[in-house]
């Protein structure tokens, strides 16, 4: 059997999802043995052009171009995975989205911006499924490498990747961490989906959101923690921003 | 016999770099008519992202203009922040994030010449290929790359976007066994590491050779290898205060890339290994030195190819010196300190003002620099990215580069790949460097 073709894209972001699949070191040599990996601009100079068995893409959509660029993928590849923050959920590139593109422009470049090519489609930035269908999704920023692995195995294997569907303070909870809530500290777990292992909690810091919101979260307990500790759901929200204020433009206009 | 009269070149885009960028050389009548470093990679507009955020997320936020230098962008915004409200961090909380810095340092340089360079010296196409042809090395290049997200990971809570390092200090240090044992592991890993300079002694003679005097610029200071700490400065013209920084880095912007360039007082500056090399030899480790003698490095050297042989070099520093470091630390023993007391270090003394930032990350000089207003929150951000240092380096190459490789009636095919080596051989993190954050209107002291 011939082995499965593997492509790597990186959109608008830091990379930094790209390169937890380097780090997965040794294990890397064992996943060069199973899989073909055909396309990957930062790490192999070859170029493949298309026929991808799975395509995985960091990064969000910033540009017309990448928007084309993203569906001429799509139509070339059986299965999209959308690594990391920026490609889950527009991530921390759509914490400017409160300015029009054209304001960005401006402060960034004062006058110069009209004469340089490659600002000239830039589009407000937004995830990969805001414009193609995505098939499976591994979150965070960065990515966990393992549930990455997990997820290309299930794929290939034809079965549904799954993510956890319970928050991060279940997680936490299990390693019997105490709760930063009571250092005075805003923490995202009760509301953020788990699979991280509580990656920062675990080690003092609050969590910022990063995997995104649990599908169904317990709102009444979440509410509930606020009011023991005199926070609002200003506080919260204002948090939870940093890396899903896609997520919250798209609420806004639809309770607008 | 001339059979390169007529010739285009166009890379479209660069392989084993971070990010986009384009080669575009035409060559009529053996002249060369255009030879450009265009830069296409998207703006993300981080001004935009931070303003109006608190102080205690920027560092969160701004570490994801990058990924592999992460380490670098936290540190740097941190420091900035702590300039800005006069937050001084203790001797352990500096010990503890150089060695973080030294981390970061040690797994990119690793990154970089081993899987991004060394391809080209073995005349291989990619990193797979020579695992396939050499596994024996391969399993030796991860080892090592391993040890640094390791040692990352240790102090920082995992390899890539530090989660412990806060503003005024360290969420969670690590115990006094794990450093020990990240000591033992750091001195058996030398082995790995020479193994790889045996390795890139016999084939150092494919690093072209070519020479461009240039203006190198990193921080420097009386008491170390500058990393964490020093004041900006010029190989042409010593010490600049680092409030000025706007001054030697003089942005500009052209139409054909979305990042800025920059430049001082020649045509073009470079930043990073070998600038730190030339500007801070005198500083280096003893055991960095000797690697630098084996390997024939020089200091001032300027061929900027040889930046890699310099990032292996500083690579050797950077396990000395966090050797030297842990063993420092065990010896005065880890001092514990109270989390809420960290955590509220900053609160009080939130004040309007600005403070700037600035570190030595493993692609070179990385400036941040805010405005708060009194109730912390960002009004206006800065950052100066090595890479947008080195942009206007690299296109100053290459003007010289392929006349002489024309001249030596070099084929196509050699003259495009000593123009991608020459770019490789920056490093360069391109979308770090189209990042983009810009002050306006400010009032500056």
């Amino acid at each position: 059997m011939a082995k499965p073709k593997v492509a790597i894209f990186s959109m608008a972001c830091c990379a930094g999802c790209a390169l937890q699949i380097v780090n997965l070191e040794e294990k890397i040599l064992d996943l060069v043995g199973a899989i073909d990996v055909v396309e990957w601009q930062e790490g192999l100079s070859e170029k493949s052009g298309g026929n991808y068995d799975i395509a995985i893409i960091e990064g969000s959509i910033v540009t017309e171009k990448e928007a084309e660029e993203l569906r001429k993928i799509r139509q070339t590849a059986k299965i999209v995975i959308a690594i990391g923050a920026c490609a889950h959920t527009g991530g921390i590139n759509c914490l400017g989205n409160h300015m029009s593109v054209e304001e960005k422009k401006s402060i960034v470049y004062d006058g110069d911006a009209g004469k340089i090519d490659g600002l000239k489609d830039a589009i407000q930035p937004r995830p990969l499924n805001a414009i193609i269908k995505v098939d499976a999704v591994v979150p965070g920023c960065p990515i966990n490498k393992n549930e990455l692995v997990e997820a290309v195995k299930c794929l290939l294997l034809g079965k549904k990747f799954r993510l956890p569907d319970y928050p991060v303070c279940f997680e936490c909870a299990l390693k019997e961490n105490g709760c930063l809530f009571d250092l005075d500290i805003i923490c995202l777990g009760p509301i953020t989906r788990a699979g991280c292992e509580a990656a920062c909690p675990s080690i003092n810091k609050e969590c910022n959101g990063c995997r995104g919101w649990v599908d169904d979260p317990n709102q009444n307990a979440a509410k509930d923690i606020l009011e023991k500790y005199g926070l609002s759901i200003e506080d919260i929200k204002k948090r939870f921003e940093i890396f899903n204020a896609y997520k919250t433009e798209i609420m806004e206009k639809k309770n607008a | 016999m001339h059979n390169n009269k007529n010739m285009e070149i166009h890379v479209e885009n660069v392989t084993r770099v971070e990010g986009h960028g384009i080669i575009d050389v035409e060559i009529k009548n053996g002249e060369v008519t255009k030879c450009l470093w265009k830069i296409p990679e998207t703006a993300r507009f981080f001004e935009a992202m931070v303003r109006g955020r608190r102080y205690d997320e920027i560092a969160g936020i701004t570490s994801r203009v990058c990924g592999i230098c992460s380490i670098g962008h936290h540190t740097a915004s941190q420091k900035a922040t702590e300039n800005a409200f006069g937050i001084t961090i203790s001797p352990q909380t500096e010990k503890f994030r150089k060695l973080l810095m030294h981390a970061e340092n040690f797994q990119s340089h690793i990154l970089h010449t081993l899987y991004l360079v060394l391809p080209d010296l073995l005349g291989m196409k990619s990193v797979v290929e020579v695992a396939m042809a050499c596994p024996e090395e391969a399993k030796i290049v991860t080892r090592l790359h391993g040890l640094g997200n390791e040692m990352s990971a240790l102090i920082g809570g995992r390899a890539t976007h530090p989660i412990t390092s806060i503003i005024g200090g360290f969420t969670k240090l690590p115990s006094e066994k794990e450093l020990a044992d990240m000591r033992k592991k750091l001195l058996n890993s030398l082995n790995d590491y020479f193994a790889i300079v045996e390795l890139l002694g016999k084939i150092a003679e494919k690093i072209p050779v070519f020479t461009r005097e240039t203006e190198y610029i990193s921080l420097k200071n009386n008491t170390d290898y500058a990393i964490l700490n020093g004041n900006l400065y010029s190989s042409d013209n010593e010490f600049y205060n680092n409030a000025d920084y706007r001054n030697v880095m003089n942005e500009f912007c052209v139409p054909h890339s979305t990042a800025k360039f920059t430049k001082n007082l020649r045509a073009s500056f470079m930043v990073g290994a070998l600038a730190r090399f030339n500007n801070n030899y005198a500083m280096i480790r003893p055991l960095a030195r000797s690697i630098a003698e084996k390997l024939g490095l020089k200091a001032p050297c300027h061929n900027p190819f040889m930046n890699s042989v310099a990032q292996v070099i500083e690579t050797a520093h950077s396990i000395e010196d966090s050797i030297v470091l842990i063993q420092e630390i065990l010896e005065e023993g880890i001092k514990k300190e109270c989390l809420r007391d960290i955590y509220g270090k900053a609160d009080a003394v939130i004040k309007a003002g600005e403070g700037i930032g600035m570190v030595e990350v493993p692609r070179g000089l990385l400036i941040h620099n805010y405005k708060y207003d009194e109730k912390g929150k960002v009004i206006e951000a800065n950052c100066v990215i090595p890479t947008n240092m080195n942009h206007w380096n690299i296109q100053h190459d290459l003007e010289k580069l392929v006349p002489e490789l024309l001249a030596q009636e070099k084929t196509k095919e050699e003259i495009q790949l000593a123009c991608e080596m020459n770019v490789r051989a920056y490093d360069p993190c391109i979308s770090c460097s189209v990042h983009e954050m810009r002050l306006v209107n400010m009032d500056w002291k």
